[in-house]
Parts: structure tokens; C-alpha cells; sequence
């Protein structure tokens, strides 16, 4: 057992931290007021690396370990939530899938442009009527010739605006139900593929939200990623990576919740004395710090258990769920603590809060968590 | 990082043999209250009351981790034995090894770990979380000192050979004017009162200990004068790992039981354990164990590699504790009425719990350690 980092693994942390604070969190306030994420912001990103961390290093990608990856993700996501679910989308999600998955072509094809952050990675598999019951999707790809015609809507699709290539999950087979869908890669742009408006979200405001809706789109079938008809399977394999990412999301929003009212409690007086010298709140910082640390010890077990090359689905569930529940209680007692600053934009609580309430809801709702906890539990 | 259990094989072999040997004792301990000879000798038989006695003076000289598993361990079996159990070694050998003379240590080292019980005597009527208000006097003489007082709520205090008690040997200086003192049985005027009829861990002895005019020679004094609050601010440090692993042995049980039940009991003609209302309360017991555990493991490993962990450990047996009500209470109620019945041991782990919450610093106390040494932090002192 041993609770240190590797040197590499401080780098990586430092080096997000770095840009975290003097590029993101200055900016972060406005881009949530604006509800857009500036190109040139992602592009420096992308100059960082942070786009490519899971790619191979021989496609320019960094090939981080999940630790490193969750680290940076953390970092992240204390100054701006929205920037961090694009890169988790597009690095734990889209990079891993054509990495596991892609021929040789679509490799050498796609991953240099995406390790560089030429082309943003998105990725698309929720419907209007298909969500935790994700087997259930409508959206078909029937093969026509050499393309597939896409026809549907999907919907809570991340960095659509700005995303090069989608990952599309379809029927490829109508009649064979979730043993019909295939996983396919869709350039953006292509005639057929219309984008919705930017949905008015909650949180994440920053971080582009849209629908797709095909309507007798085509896309070459050289485009099909895995097999076809085995997108679900594509679908689940990926599912472990991208709740380490919101995981590790959820894990900075609470920091910097909890750093944020902290600070505060050792500001604002009331009655005489600062509001840290009151019980009430010493138990709620002590509440909020017991449940951090209970979480950074899942998130980061969760990151090396995905290394170990063994399946642990149940102890990455359990950092999801866990991770996303203390973001919201801990940014609930943050904007608490501060009152009615709490409750209005001078102070980032109030952007914290926000940002957090739907990491219980993507990648897996809290509700799907504990269904794949359980069902581990007991499966025998 | 790396959360390998390297001591998966070292868990296993504690595990194994505490349900062949101490199982079987578990609900007679309980039932008829009283502290078991023959589980003081079943644990002795391994060695385990020198845990963490170093090798030299007789001990297993084993890791804070290895220790804790078997608080874990034990306590999943029979939460009275495990609290007599971490009392013993986190309270008792603890100090006395770590501010103990060379002389004190081969006089009671030894014996210690050999199931000589060594008890803690600092909780008093008028000074339980404020540990620092103790009354308890011990005054100066030619070559000694005499004591006086009383000591409330001490583990093991009829059973005991030793004790370690506190008391002030100055008026002045506040938490400074107290130190620390091991007393043996026998010495006249130091006795135990009667065993305390409890809610849980009522196989464990808990009792008064009573001071009056004990003479003691200067030779009993541990460490130095005025040095006893911060000994036991140091030992308290460490037990909370005990009490984090206490708590998480009876959730672990608790949840163990409560999977079992809802595999078996058939309601509506399924098993309950296919209603989702169950599942997501299992789902739920298992993630606050699995964090907990890591808590004590990140905890023991900062105390075994000598990096401060006193904000942790603090956080572990807050959460160890509250984890453990949560997982008690759940596994009632998925047993129903059934769960309040000597047929299961569910209502045992649910009384048991308790203690976690309020021995060796209550939830509340633990809260503001919490808060001190974050703002503290902030602070940067």
C-alpha cells in the first residue's frame, strides 16, 4: 500500500494547476455569464497536451496513466467544470474508443489531429427517449451501398459547436435492438446533420450542449468503428473511463467549493467574531473535508484499479456516485455558509453549485450507479 | 499509488480464525455481560495483545495497518472483544511504549503483550470531552507521589493488571499541569467500581476507576511532568485508527448480514434483494464501507511512514463511525422485525455501533479537530 504520487503524476497536477489558476479561473466567471467556451481557450489547452492525454505518443498523444488523467481533470474542473467535461468527453471517450477500437486508418487518420486538438472529439449516444435505458436508442444508420443513412435525433450532445468528428452510437439493425446498434464516426458539417440551438443548461454553461438530427445523412462505411452491430459493447467498455472523468470532475468542484467557503468562514464576522469561530460552521467545514478526502481516496483508487487491467466496475460506480453526491453537498453547504453572497455571482459558490448538479445525472444518473453497484454485490 | 492489499493473506488468516474461535463467543459475551477468559486466552494464543509491541519487548512489533485489520477483523466477529482489544493496544502499550523509560517499557511491555491489560484512565465525572478540565490530583511527596480522584467509563477497569491514569500534579498552567501515571492492581486505595450495565459492547468491562491516597513511587510517573495532555493528544491520535477500524469491522458485518437476509427472504414471491428499494441500500452500505476502509488504510500508512495525520484520523473515525450507524441501521431495516431479534445479529452490531461514535472522542470532538486543523492549514501554521 502507498498513498504517493509519482513524480510524473505531481507534474501533470502541477501543470493543470498552473494553467487552472492563471488562464481558467480569472475567465471562468465570464464564460459562464457568456455561456461559451472561446476557441483560443481549448487551442491552449491543446498546446498543454490536455487533449491528448490518452492518445499513444506515437499518434502526438501523452499516454498519461488514469492517476495522471484524473489529476489534471481535478485541477481543472476547481476553476472551470466546463472546460474539464470537454476534455474528459473528448480524451476518456472519444480517443480511448477509436484507440480500442479504430483500424489503422482511422487512427492514423484521426488521433494526431485530435491528440494536437485540431479537431475536437464528440460524442453521442443519449436520445430524446433513450437515456439510463441506453440499449433503447432509435437513431438508424441503415448501410446503403458504401455509406451508412442516417436518420434521428440525438440529443445532450458535449462540444458539439466546435467538435471535428462524433462518435455516433445507431441502429444498424432495427430489428435486433441494442444487439443492432453500431458505433460510427460522423464528421461534423456533413450534409444531413443538422445542430441544435446551445440548450439553456443549469450549469456547465460554458461547455457547449446541442442536439443532432439526421435527416438521410451520409457517412462512408469505412467509418464504422468496432464491428458492426457491436456498438453497445463499444457503449459499456467505455462507460469505467468516462465516469473517471466526471468523478474526478465532481472531486474539483467540491475542493474548490469547500477552499472557497473556508476561506470565507475566516473573513466574514457576524456577532463579533468570524464565522469560523462559530460550531455550526466548524462542523459544516469538517463535514465537507471528511467527505472530500472519503472521496479523493475512491477517485483515485477507482484511476489505478482502471489500470490494473482487470475489470472494477463496481469501485469506479462507487467514485461516481460518491464523487458526484459530495459535489453537491458540499457546494450546497458552501453557498450556505456564505449566505446571500451565496446566492448571487460575487462569489464562485454560486457557479459551483450550479456546475455540480449534473455530474448525478451524466455519465451514468446516481440512480444507474448504484444499479451497477448492487448488481456486482449480488451477482452471485 | 498503489491500493493493493499486499495483506490479503494476513486478513484472510485473522479473519478465518476469528470465526472458528471467537464466533462462537460473540452472543454469549452480549447476552450475559461479561469480559470471556477464554477469548482474552483465544486472542493471547496469536500473540495479538502485543500487536504492536515492538519485537524486543516481547510483541508482534506489527504495522499500524496490520493491527488495524485485526481490530477489523475481530470486531466483525464481536464488537466487545474489539474494543477491549484496540483499548488495550492503542491506549495502553502505545503510551507506554511511546513515552515510557526504558525501565517502564521492560517492566510492562512484556505482560502487556503477553494479556496483561493495561487500561486508560483520563475520562473523569466532570472532564470527558474537555479531557484537559481533569480533577484528579496527584501530589508530590520525598519520593513520590499520592493520588486521588476518580476516573469514569475505563475499559477494562475490573479486568485490568495496569493502568494508566491522569491526574494534575500543579494547579497552574491549565492542560499543562497534568501528567500521566501507570498504576498496577493491588496498589492500595486503587480500585475498580462496578461493571457498567451497557447499551452495547457489553462483553467489554467498563467501570470507575477510583483513586484514593494511592502512594506511588516517583518511578511511576510516564515521562515527564506536565507532559500528560499532550501524551494523550498523541495516543488519542492513534486510537481513533482503532476505533475508524472497530467501526468498520461491525459495518462490514452488518452489511454481510444484510445481503445474505435479502437473498433469502422471499416477499411478493421474490427475493427482496431484487427490489430496487434493497438493492440501492446495499449499494449504499458498500460505498461508505469501501471508503471508510480506505480512510483507515491512508490513515495507518501516513502513522506507519511518520507523516502528521491527525486531521485524517480524525476524518477516519468520524466517518468510519457514522458510516458504521448508517450500515447497522440499514441492515435492520432490510431485516425488519426480524432485525430487532436475538435470531439475528443485527440489533448486537446496531448497539455495538454506538460506542464508535462517542469513545475516544465523540463525533462532535472529532468535528472540531476537523475544522482546527483546516483552518489551521489555511492559515498556514
Amino acid at each position: 500500500m502507498n498513498f504517493d504520487l509519482t513524480e510524473d503524476q505531481i507534474m501533470y497536477r502541477e501543470s493543470a494547476r498552473e494553467f487552472a489558476e492563471k488562464r481558467l479561473f480569472p475567465v471562468a466567471e465570464e464564460l459562464d455569464a457568456k455561456g461559451e467556451m472561446p476557441k483560443e481557450l481549448l487551442q491552449e489547452a491543446a498546446e498543454i497536451g490536455f487533449f491528448g492525454l490518452f492518445a499513444p505518443e506515437e499518434y502526438g498523444g501523452m499516454a498519461v496513466d488514469t492517476l495522471s488523467y484524473a489529476l489534471i481533470i481535478e485541477e481543472i474542473s476547481k476553476a472551470c467544470a466546463g472546460l474539464a467535461i470537454s476534455m474528459s468527453v473528448h480524451n476518456s471517450l472519444v480517443i480511448k474508443a477509436i484507440e480500442m477500437y479504430g483500424t489503422d486508418e482511422q487512427k492514423k487518420e484521426y488521433l494526431p489531429k485530435l491528440a494536437a486538438g485540431e479537431i475536437i472529439g464528440a460524442y453521442s449516444l443519449s436520445e430524446p427517449n433513450s437515456g439510463t435505458d441506453a440499449g433503447s436508442l432509435q437513431c438508424q444508420a441503415i448501410a446503403k451501398g458504401d455509406d451508412y443513412i442516417f436518420n434521428g435525433t440525438k440529443s445532450w450532445v458535449s462540444t458539439a459547436q466546435f467538435a471535428g468528428i462524433f462518435i455516433v452510437f445507431a441502429l444498424t439493425d432495427p430489428e435486433k435492438g441494442s444487439k443492432g446498434i453500431s458505433a460510427i464516426l460522423v464528421p461534423n458539417g456533413i450534409d444531413g446533420l443538422t445542430l441544435g440551438a446551445n440548450e439553456k443548461k443549469m450549469g456547465m454553461k460554458c461547455s457547449d450542449t446541442r442536439e443532432l438530427s439526421f435527416m438521410d445523412a451520409r457517412v462512408p462505411k469505412a467509418n464504422l468503428l468496432g464491428e458492426e452491430n457491436h456498438g453497445f459493447k463499444v457503449a459499456l467498455s467505455l462507460l469505467d473511463n468516462g465516469r473517471i472523468g466526471i468523478a474526478a470532475q465532481s472531486l474539483g468542484i467540491a475542493e474548490a467549493a469547500y477552499a472557497e467557503a473556508l476561506k470565507y468562514s475566516k473573513e466574514r464576522k457576524q456577532f463579533g467574531k468570524t464565522l469560523s469561530q462559530f460550531q455550526a460552521i466548524q462542523f459544516k467545514l469538517a463535514d465537507m473535508a471528511t467527505r472530500i478526502e472519503a472521496t479523493k481516496l475512491l477517485v483515485y483508487q477507482a484511476a489505478v484499479l482502471k489500470d490494473s487491467g482487470e475489470r472494477h466496475s463496481k469501485e469506479i460506480s462507487m467514485a461516481k456516485l460518491y464523487a458526484s453526491e459530495t459535489a453537491n453537498f458540499v457546494a450546497n453547504e458552501a453557498v450556505q455558509i456564505h449566505g446571500g453572497y451565496g446566492y448571487v455571482k460575487e462569489y464562485p459558490v454560486e457557479r459551483y453549485f450550479r456546475d455540480a448538479r449534473v455530474t448525478e445525472i451524466y455519465e451514468g444518473t446516481s440512480e444507474a450507479q448504484r444499479m451497477v453497484i448492487s448488481r456486482d454485490l449480488l451477482k452471485d | 499509488m498503489d491500493f493493493d492489499i499486499k495483506y490479503k493473506d494476513f486478513r484472510d488468516g485473522v479473519r478465518a480464525y476469528c470465526e472458528e474461535k471467537i464466533a462462537p463467543h460473540a452472543v454469549e459475551v452480549d447476552r450475559d455481560q461479561f469480559y470471556s477468559k477464554e477469548v482474552h486466552k483465544i486472542v493471547n494464543d496469536k500473540g495479538w495483545w502485543g500487536s504492536i509491541v515492538p519485537k524486543k519487548y516481547g510483541g508482534l512489533g506489527l504495522s499500524t495497518l496490520e493491527y488495524a485489520i485485526i481490530v477489523e477483523e475481530i470486531s466483525r466477529i464481536c464488537g466487545s472483544t474489539g474494543l477491549t482489544f484496540a483499548a488495550h493496544n492503542s491506549l495502553g502499550t502505545f503510551p507506554i511504549y511511546a513515552f515510557g523509560t526504558e525501565e517502564q517499557r521492560k517492566k510492562y511491555l512484556p505482560p502487556g503483550a503477553n494479556g496483561s491489560l493495561i487500561a486508560f484512565g483520563l475520562t473523569e465525572p466532570e472532564a470527558g470531552s474537555d479531557a484537559g478540565g481533569t480533577k484528579s490530583k496527584a501530589e508530590k511527596t520525598a519520593d513520590g507521589y499520592i493520588l486521588n480522584g476518580t476516573k469514569c467509563w475505563i475499559t477494562s477497569a475490573n479486568v485490568c493488571d495496569y493502568a494508566i491514569t491522569t491526574a494534575r500534579t500543579s494547579d497552574e498552567g491549565g492542560v499543562h499541569g497534568i501528567s500521566s501515571f501507570v498504576l498496577e492492581k493491588g496498589m492500595k486505595g486503587f480500585a475498580a467500581g462496578k461493571k457498567e450495565n451497557k447499551l452495547g459492547c457489553r462483553g467489554s468491562d467498563t467501570a470507575y476507576l477510583h483513586m484514593d491516597d494511592v502512594k506511588i513511587p516517583a518511578s511511576h510517573l510516564l515521562g515527564n511532568e506536565g507532559e500528560g495532555f499532550k501524551q494523550f493528544m498523541i495516543t488519542l491520535d492513534g486510537g481513533r485508527i482503532s476505533i475508524g477500524a472497530m467501526a468498520i469491522g461491525l459495518a462490514q458485518a452488518a452489511f454481510e448480514l444484510a445481503v445474505k437476509y435479502s437473498e433469502s427472504k422471499i416477499e411478493n414471491g421474490k427475493p427482496i434483494n431484487r427490489y430496487q428499494s434493497i438493492q440501492f441500500k446495499i449499494a449504499d452500505m458498500a460505498t461508505r464501507v469501501e471508503a471508510a476502509r480506505l480512510m483507515m488504510y491512508k490513515t495507518a500508512w501516513l502513522k506507519d511512514n511518520n507523516h502528521p495525520f491527525t486531521k485524517i484520523s480524525a476524518m477516519c473515525k468520524l466517518y468510519a463511525s457514522e458510516a458504521c450507524h448508517f450500515c447497522t441501521h440499514e441492515a435492520i431495516q432490510i431485516l425488519g422485525l426480524e432485525g430487532l431479534t436475538e435470531k439475528y445479529p443485527a440489533e448486537r452490531y446496531f448497539r455495538d455501533m454506538k460506542l464508535c461514535e462517542i469513545g475516544e472522542g465523540t463525533s462532535e470532538i472529532q468535528r472540531i479537530v476537523i475544522a482546527r486543523e483546516a483552518i489551521r492549514e489555511l492559515a498556514g501554521v
